[in-house]
Order: C-alpha cells, then sequence, then structure tokens
C-alpha cells in the first residue's frame, strides 16, 4: 500500500494539524453518547470493584476469543484478506465525497430517498420529522450504533414516538434502563440470572416461572416483540454497509429482528455514518468474511439482508437513508487518525482487551468502547473532551492483531497521547517533568547526575531490598499496590566503565 | 449551504490536495473444491448451525421435502400449513399447499411452515441465500412461518461468499440464511431460535 | 562479533544486574562486549506518554550513542520494539529526516536479547545451569511488536536443571503498560492481581521475562503479598552456570525480611 508523503513537519507553536487547524466541526456537546460523566480512571475505579461484572466480562470475553480464534485459524489466507480490508478501506476513505455523491445517485435512482446530516442534532431531527410524516407515534428499531451515537431514542421520545430496541441485548438494556457497555453485545455486562430479573420486572405478562435458561429468556423476548413486529409502520435501522456502485444497503445481525423491522414495516428509515461505504458489490465479498468471523465468532451471521431502494410488492415502500457525520469529518481530517474509521464494529478488539475486560465498557462514558473507542470517541468529540481515553490503555497491542481490518490502534492511541499534551495551553506538571527528563535524557553528563541522585533513593530503604510503601504522589500511585526495589548505588554503565577504564 | 454541500465540502477540506493513493492487493481465491467435496463441506457447515440436512437425488425432492416437514413440524401437519413460493416447481411441493398471493405480509405468520428454493449456497459458511425471485419468494415469507424448508439444487452451489456474491443481483431484495435464528446475547454463548424461523431444513439435490 | 549493549535506563538505573548478566552471556559465548558510555534511553516512556517532541533528543543521544556500534543488544523487548517502531517516525515527525534515516540504521542492527542470540549468532543452548522452577511471561511487546515468538522458551528449555512449567493465560497483558500503571493504577492493579494469581497457580519459584519493566511491575506486586516467588530476567536465568550458580542475581527470595 502507498501512501502520501508523510505528515508535515511541525515547528513547535505551528498550528497543529486536525479540528483545529482546519476548523471541521467535532460532534456537538449536548446530545447524543460519546462523552462520559467522569474520566475513565475514576469511572473504571467504580467498575472494578464490581465482582459480579468482572465475572460475568471475564466469562462472556473469553467465550469469544476462543470461538474468533477457532474460526479465524479455518481461513488460510486470513491475513491477506485482512490486508485486503485494510486497503480498500483506506481507498475508500481516499475518496469518500465521490462514493456518498455516487450512492446518492444510486438509492435514488432506486426509489429512495436521501438525506444528509451534519451532525447529531441534525439527523435526529430529519429522522424525527420522517416519523412524524407517517403518522406513527412508535418505531422498531434494529440495533444500530450510530443511532445509539446520536441519542435518536431519546429525541425520539421527547416528540412523543415510542422507540423499542428489538435486538434481544438492546431490550435488555432498555428494559434495564440501563445503557449499552459492548458494541455487539450491549449487554454484555449482565448474566443469564439478571436478565431473567429484568424481564420479571419489566415484560407485562411475562411467565413467573421463567428460568434463567438462555433459550427461555430468548423465546420470552420473541413472545413480547412479536406483536410489535407485526404492527409496526415505521422502522429505522443503522447499517454495516452501502455499496456505492449499485445503492445496495447491508444489515448484518443473528436474530432475525433486523429482518423483520426491514421487511414488515411500510417506512424504513436508515441512519448510517458516512464511512460505512465502500465503493463496489464485490468489496462485500471481503468484508463479508471478515466481519462474522471477527464479531460472534461464525462463519457467517444467520442473516444478512441486502437491499437497494424500494422493490414493489417486497418489504418498506417508503424507504430514506440518513448519511451522519457528526465529528466524522473531523477524524478524517487526521491523517493518523484517520484509520480509526475503517472500524466494521465488530468489536473483536473489545473481546480481547485487558482493560475492558475489567474495567467493563460504561467506565468508557461513550457508546464505543474498548479500543476501538479510546481512539475514536475522543477524535469524534475533539481530543479534549475525551482527554483520558488515549491513555486508557496498556499499549499491549492485542487489539490490532485481531482487527479485520488492522487498524493500528495502540499507534492511534500514542498519537492522540500527544495531540492531547500539545493542546494544553499552559504547560502541566507533568509536561515540565517529561521536558526537564527530555534534557537529562540526551545529556550524558546531566544523566549520570540524575542515575546518582536516583541510587540516594536506598538511603529511604534503609537497607531493604524494597523501597517503603508510603512515597508521596506520584510514585504512591505505584506503591499503593506494589513494592519497588531499592535502587542500587552505581548504575551498570559507571560501573562497567569505572572497570574497563584503562 | 445545504447539509449535503457542507458534508461534502468537509470531506473535500479534510483530505486536501494530495489524497493518499492506495494500492488494493488482490483478493485471495477461495480454495478449490470437486463438486462433490463441495456438497459434503455445505452439509457440514449447514448442519453446525444446528439446522436439518436432507441430502437426496435430485428426483428423490418431493419425498424429501415431505420427510423435512414431517421432522420439523411432527406427524400431524396439513398440507394447507405450508405456504409455498410461486416459483417453487409444482413436483416439490406437497399437493393442497397453497401457493404464496400476495397477501399482506404479516397475515403470512399464520402458516406454519415455508418451501422456497434458494439463488444460491455457499459451502464454505454454510449460508443459503435467498433474492425475492419467486423461487425463493418475496423477505416475509421466508421470515414469519416458524419452519423455513429450503430446497438447494447441486448447480447452485459455490465454494465461498464472493463466488455468490458474482451470480446475484445487486440490486434484488437478498436475505442471507446461516441456520435458524439465532442469538449470543447471553453470556455471548450461542442459543437458537428467536424471531425469524426456529427450524430450518435444507434438502440438498444434487 | 563485537557487541554493543545497550542497558536501558531502567535496568542501568534500577536493575543492573540484568545489564551484568547480558554482558557475561555474551562474553561466555565469546563475543566482546562493549557499553557505550553516553547511552540513556530510548524515548519510549516520552513517546507513549505523548511527548513525541520532548523524545527527539532523546532519540538523537541514543543514535548518537551506538553511531559506531555493528550490532546493538539490549534485554528488552520493549526498548527493542520503540528502536524498530517509535524511533525513526518520531524524528520523521518533527522534520529530522537525517536523524530519522540514522535512527531506521540502527534499529536495522538492534535486537532484543532472545532474537539476537537465536537469529543472529544461532545457539539456543547457551549452557546454562539454573536448578528452578520457572514459568515464563511472554511480555506484550516481545509477543506482538517484536514477534520474538518462541526464542525465550527455546531457550529456557535448553537450559540445565531447570523446570519450565506453562504460565495460564501467558499472553494477557500483566498491566504495566509504562506510565498507564501509574495514570490508571487501579486498572492496572486489577490486570496485575489476574496476572499474579496465574504466576501463583503454577507453584514456579521464579517468574521470568524479556523486560524488566513488566518484572518490576509482578515482581513488586508478589514481593507486596510476600509471595515468595521472585521475578528473575531471562538474562540472569541464561547467565548462570554451574561454576557459578548465581553470579548476578541472588536465588533467595524477593524480600528476605
Amino acid at each position: 500500500m502507498t501512501t502520501s508523503a508523510d505528515p508535515t513537519p511541525l515547528a513547535p507553536g505551528a498550528p497543529r494539524s486536525g479540528t483545529t487547524f482546519l476548523g471541521l466541526p467535532t460532534a456537538p456537546r449536548g446530545v447524543g453518547h460519546l462523552r462520559g460523566t467522569q474520566s475513565f480512571p475514576d469511572a473504571a475505579r467504580t467498575s472494578l470493584r464490581d465482582g459480579q461484572l468482572r465475572a460475568n466480562l471475564g466469562r462472556a470475553t473469553t467465550t469469544i476469543r476462543g470461538k474468533r480464534a477457532a474460526v479465524v485459524a479455518e481461513v488460510p489466507h486470513w491475513e491477506q484478506l485482512r490486508q485486503a480490508g485494510k486497503a480498500l478501506k483506506a481507498a475508500t476513505m481516499a475518496r469518500l465525497d465521490e462514493h456518498l455523491e455516487e450512492l446518492e445517485r444510486q438509492v435514488t435512482a432506486r426509489g429512495g430517498t436521501v438525506h444528509w446530516a451534519r451532525d447529531a442534532a441534525e439527523a435526529n431531527r430529519i429522522v424525527t420529522e420522517l416519523v412524524r410524516a407517517t403518522g406513527s407515534d412508535e418505531v422498531v428499531k434494529v440495533k444500530s450504533m450510530a443511532t445509539q451515537e446520536i441519542g435518536l431514542n431519546e429525541a425520539l421520545e421527547a416528540a412523543g414516538i415510542e422507540a423499542v430496541e428489538t435486538d434481544l441485548a438492546e431490550l435488555i438494556v432498555q428494559l434495564g434502563e440501563d445503557s449499552p457497555s459492548h458494541i455487539l453485545v450491549p449487554a454484555i455486562h449482565k448474566n443469564r440470572s439478571e436478565i431473567r430479573e429484568i424481564f420479571r420486572r419489566t415484560i407485562p405478562g411475562v411467565d413467573p416461572g421463567l428460568t434463567d435458561e438462555p433459550r427461555q429468556l430468548a423465546m420470552a423476548a420473541r413472545t413480547h416483540l412479536r406483536e410489535r413486529f407485526l404492527r409496526a409502520r415505521v422502522a429505522v435501522s443503522g447499517a454495516n454497509f452501502a455499496v456505492a456502485e449499485t445503492g445496495t444497503l447491508a444489515v448484518v445481525e443473528s436474530e432475525g429482528n433486523g429482518r423483520m423491522c426491514l421487511t414488515l414495516p411500510q417506512t424504513l428509515v436508515t441512519v448510517m455514518g458516512i464511512e460505512k461505504v465502500v465503493p463496489r458489490w464485490e468489496d462485500l465479498g471481503v468484508f463479508l468474511q471478515l466481519l462474522p468471523r471477527s464479531s460472534t465468532g461464525e462463519r457467517m451471521n444467520p442473516y444478512t439482508s441486502l437491499w437497494a431502494g424500494v422493490t414493489p410488492g417486497d418489504g418498506p415502500q417508503d424507504f430514506h437513508l440518513v448519511l451522519l457525520d457528526n465529528g466524522r469529518t473531523a477524524v478524517l481530517a487526521d491523517e493518523v487518525g484517520r484509520e480509526a474509521l475503517h472500524c466494521i464494529r465488530c468489536s473483536a478488539c473489545l473481546n480481547v482487551c485487558p482493560v475492558y475486560e475489567r474495567a467493563g465498557g460504561h467506565a468508557y462514558g461513550s457508546v464505543y468502547p474498548g479500543p476501538i473507542g479510546a481512539v475514536l470517541s475522543p477524535q469524534l468529540t475533539g481530543v479534549e473532551d475525551n482527554a483520558s481515553l488515549p491513555y486508557a490503555s496498556s499499549l499491549c497491542g492485542a487489539c490490532y492483531d485481531v482487527c479485520p481490518v488492522a487498524i493500528d490502534i495502540p499507534s492511534i492511541l500514542v498519537h492522540l497521547r500527544a495531540e492531547h499534551v500539545e493542546a494544553q495551553p499552559r504547560p502541566t506538571a507533568e509536561a515540565v517533568a517529561f521536558r526537564g527528563l527530555s534534557r537529562v535524557m540526551s545529556n550524558p553528563r546531566l544523566w549520570h547526575l540524575a542515575q546518582r541522585a536516583a541510587g540516594l533513593g536506598r538511603f529511604l530503604a534503609r537497607g531493604r531490598p524494597t523501597l517503603p510503601a508510603a512515597l508521596p504522589p506520584p510514585a504512591s500511585a505505584w506503591t499503593r499496590t506494589r513494592d519497588l526495589p531499592t535502587p542500587p548505588g552505581r548504575s551498570f554503565v559507571q560501573q562497567w566503565t569505572e572497570e574497563h577504564r584503562r | 449551504m445545504s447539509a449535503r454541500e457542507e458534508v461534502l465540502g468537509r470531506i473535500r477540506t479534510a483530505l486536501g490536495e494530495h489524497r493518499p493513493v492506495v494500492d488494493v492487493p488482490p483478493v485471495p481465491a477461495p480454495r478449490s473444491l470437486a463438486p462433490a467435496e463441495l456438497l459434503d463441506l455445505l452439509a457440514e457447515r449447514v448442519e453446525d448451525y444446528r439446522a436439518t440436512v436432507l441430502r437426496c437425488a435430485p428426483d428423490e425432492v418431493p419425498a424429501t421435502v415431505v420427510r423435512g416437514l414431517d421432522l420439523a413440524l411432527g406427524g400431524g401437519w396439513a398440507p394447507a400449513d405450508v405456504v409455498v413460493a410461486p416459483g417453487v416447481p409444482a413436483a416439490w411441493r406437497p399437493s393442497g399447499s397453497p401457493e404464496d398471493d400476495g397477501r399482506p405480509a404479516v397475515r403470512l405468520a399464520a402458516f406454519a411452515a415455508t418451501l422456497t428454493g434458494v439463488a444460491a449456497a455457499v459451502a464454505e459458511t454454510g449460508t443459503l441465500v435467498l433474492d425475492g425471485s419467486p423461487l425463493s419468494g418475496r423477505r416475509a415469507l421466508s421470515l414469519l412461518p416458524d419452519v423455513l424448508v429450503c430446497v438447494v439444487e447441486a448447480a447452485q452451489v459455490v465454494p465461498d461468499v464472493p463466488d455468490a456474491l458474482g451470480r446475484l443481483d445487486p440490486v434484488a431484495p437478498l436475505t442471507m440464511v446461516s441456520g435458524p435464528s439465532a442469538t449470543s446475547d447471553i453470556e455471548l454463548q450461542r442459543v437458537e431460535g428467536v424471531h425469524g424461523p426456529r427450524t430450518l431444513v435444507v434438502v440438498l439435490a444434487g | 562479533m563485537k557487541v554493543a549493549l545497550f542497558a536501558t535506563c531502567l535496568v542501568d538505573t534500577i536493575v543492573p544486574q540484568v545489564a551484568r548478566a547480558t554482558a557475561t552471556l555474551l562474553q561466555r559465548l565469546g563475543h566482546e562486549v562493549v557499553v557505550p558510555p553516553t547511552q540513556a534511553c530510548c524515548g519510549q516512556m516520552h513517546v507513549n506518554t505523548g511527548y513525541r517532541r520532548e523524545a527527539v533528543p532523546i532519540v538523537a543521544n541514543h543514535v548518537r550513542a551506538f553511531t559506531a556500534a555493528e550490532a546493538v543488544v539490549a534485554p528488552s523487548g520493549s526498548c527493542v520494539a520503540s528502536i524498530h517502531h517509535q524511533q525513526a517516525a518520531v524524528a520523521r515527525r518533527a522534520g529530522e529526516s537525517a536523524l530519522a534515516d540514522e535512527a531506521e540504521a540502527l534499529a536495522a542492527r538492534t535486537y532484543e536479547l532472545s532474537q539476537f542470540l537465536v537469529d543472529v549468532l544461532g545457539v539456543v543452548d547457551v549452557g546454562a545451569y539454573y536448578p528452578h522452577r520457572v514459568t515464563y511471561h511472554p511480555t506484550c511487546h516481545s509477543l506482538r511488536l517484536l514477534r520474538v515468538g518462541d526464542r525465550p522458551l527455546r531457550l529456557l528449555r535448553a537450559v540445565r536443571g531447570l523446570d519450565l512449567v506453562e504460565l495460564p493465560g501467558a499472553e494477557s497483558c500483566c498491566g504495566f503498560g509504562g506510565t498507564f500503571a501509574v495514570k490508571n493504577a487501579d486498572t492496572s492493579t486489577a490486570m496485575l492481581t489476574d496476572k499474579m494469581a496465574d504466576v501463583l497457580s503454577t507453584h514456579a519459584e521464579v517468574c521470568t521475562a524479556g523486560d524488566s519493566s513488566c518484572l518490576m511491575h509482578i515482581g513488586g506486586g508478589l514481593s507486596r503479598l510476600r509471595s515468595g516467588t521472585r521475578t528473575v530476567h531471562l538474562a540472569e536465568i541464561l547467565a548462570s552456570t554451574e561454576e557459578n550458580v548465581s553470579p548476578t542475581q541472588t536465588t533467595a527470595p524477593a524480600v528476605p525480611a
């Protein structure tokens, strides 16, 4: 793959690339679910104490990791497929405007209507008006990250329209008045017994003898939603892919709730991030191999629906496609960070992430949790609105290895940390320390003096092999749970140099 | 400025003057399989989703369809319980089963089972593709009744997903079906049977 | 072969015995070891914490210190990964293209210890003796950035007297992650707790790895628990022989008192 020349060198103090420099708006505040109320470390501190949550997450992510590994190992050319997926996404982004215009032409030619939304507020307004025009006061919904992101359910509710989530996990979250914690399985933080309790409490007329057997719980959801599907006049969905050259939309799902929504109502409104477009029909052949294996660990998901515009006598006769920006063009402006737009929302990176596995999805404060959320959310909102997320990673690299389109998440995390550091108007205490350390570490004489000073730390230990646990901050963040070895009197380099002086 | 012009303008600003040029590497070809291996693989992969696969010779389709309905519905079903896609050959149909007559889609829910053909089948993934043609039927037909019986002919089986896409009409309403409806939403364990047909029977002829 | 040893800032300052063991091992294998006295740090901590501009002079110092070296060896997967993947990139981003080119050239002759032994020197049995029950933690950067694969395990299997036991969940991060351990101390500790449980489940006396940073983290936790299981760098194990079972490290528990 070839890309353009390296990023333009930046003189100190020069305007930075990205949103500030190019003036591209990020996702607005006050609407949608991209910002948490707490920083990641604070939110994580609470969730880390929840033993039930830790057990549920550990169990679920271990299960799915094993399934994914098995079906990926089956494909001998997986790495080639992955590189093809990466290149296809990069090529698409490089011509995103042209592909979107072509998509609009094709969808329109097949009887659909295309709307453009600059941000969450505009998308919510468009969808609300489309639903109002049908006269319906309820919509059935297929699980969609884009509509979660913009807070569509709340917007519809404010307009007096009830939005019914039909994906089992979304239903669990909605009935439990909870929020999603995973891209694929929004209720991953709940175990079967907790789900049974939610169903018993909230589903009218549910069998009081309902057990926590997953099949019984699924049946309860089937019964609960059946009548809603059959009477629904309007559905709202997202899209996994949209093919520019044919105007074909694709929704990948498992339960059949997606098919119900995409097939039975008269009106269908699909809200799609602009990055979901793929240029050609044959490109789907790559992504439909990559996505299910990475996502649910299946060779193929039970149902994939593909449609272009309106088909007389089959499915909705009124189709609207809402193309959503909401900060995506600001992400596109960052030559390093734009790779985050390649994400196909499989959630494999969440399932392998040691930080996600322990802190859980809610700690990220955004509908996009886990490693991909830690690079996507801060870019959609502007780094300063999600400044703790790029640091919510030990940079272990497991996310990169499983990403089906090879997004280099660790490198983007590091890049965003630098964007955050460089965005500070005044030097922070940390910046002063790191700048001082930089001077020391680039000057051997100063470095040796500093090492000697560190060696003096052994006086704190008073002959013990480890330093005392009660050290002042920031060292206390380390010594609260771990010992620090007592530093030696002389560094290795100093010892060696003295020994080899002659 | 319209939202359309503004979003397109932002994309152009973001990409700047020098857009990356990306070479897309060729997509690897699927493994090549002899016709018999292809059918074996399809059968194995469909069964892996806990669907029922009944293999038969082409002239045994009618009897095998009946056997599949017996398995899925129990012995007591009547031909009137089974709705048939309009393009399904007369010989395959249980005698007396009604054809989908274009009634409002939600009324298809009254039937216990559906019989359709397919547009293609993917061996590697155990996937059937329905394309809204008379043989596959409209989308609601294969969705609402709780049992779905699909007849797959040997010539329709392709090795992998890209091969299937090459055979399909991109603007037709397509449904790719891999096993019965399922969910992994509870503790990421797969459970078959949620909103779509809870039972899938594939009659594989050839 | 003349080998320049890059001790790394952490080893040099906190656990010099690891650099000493690396030198001892390479000399025992018949190679000349030089230790450039002006070396300091690779710059990884700065880059990974967001101070990529401030990392540039550190990279420049590193490149200056090792410019004459024929081959550079460091007892750290993480630092070598930074040299391979970060140094040239931060220099180039800062407009220092000459430095970037030099860093790239230096990276091409810089090796992590196990890679150097197996790939460059072609040895698996280094003649070591270490009569202990040992489990190996493949650190993330060795595993996923440098792809050292099973090289350390092959080296360990050839050590006489060593009882190698498999570590459950070996490929999970220990939770160190540089400044992550401080900025997200609670999450880091949760990851460490699970790693320690896995280490202790092996009943090994020693947990080894190719990175002193991760070992300082795991060892710091094990020491706080007074668990009796200690951490020892791979280089120290490979440097041990029958003649001198503890040339550079103690075989006593990490916290004797």
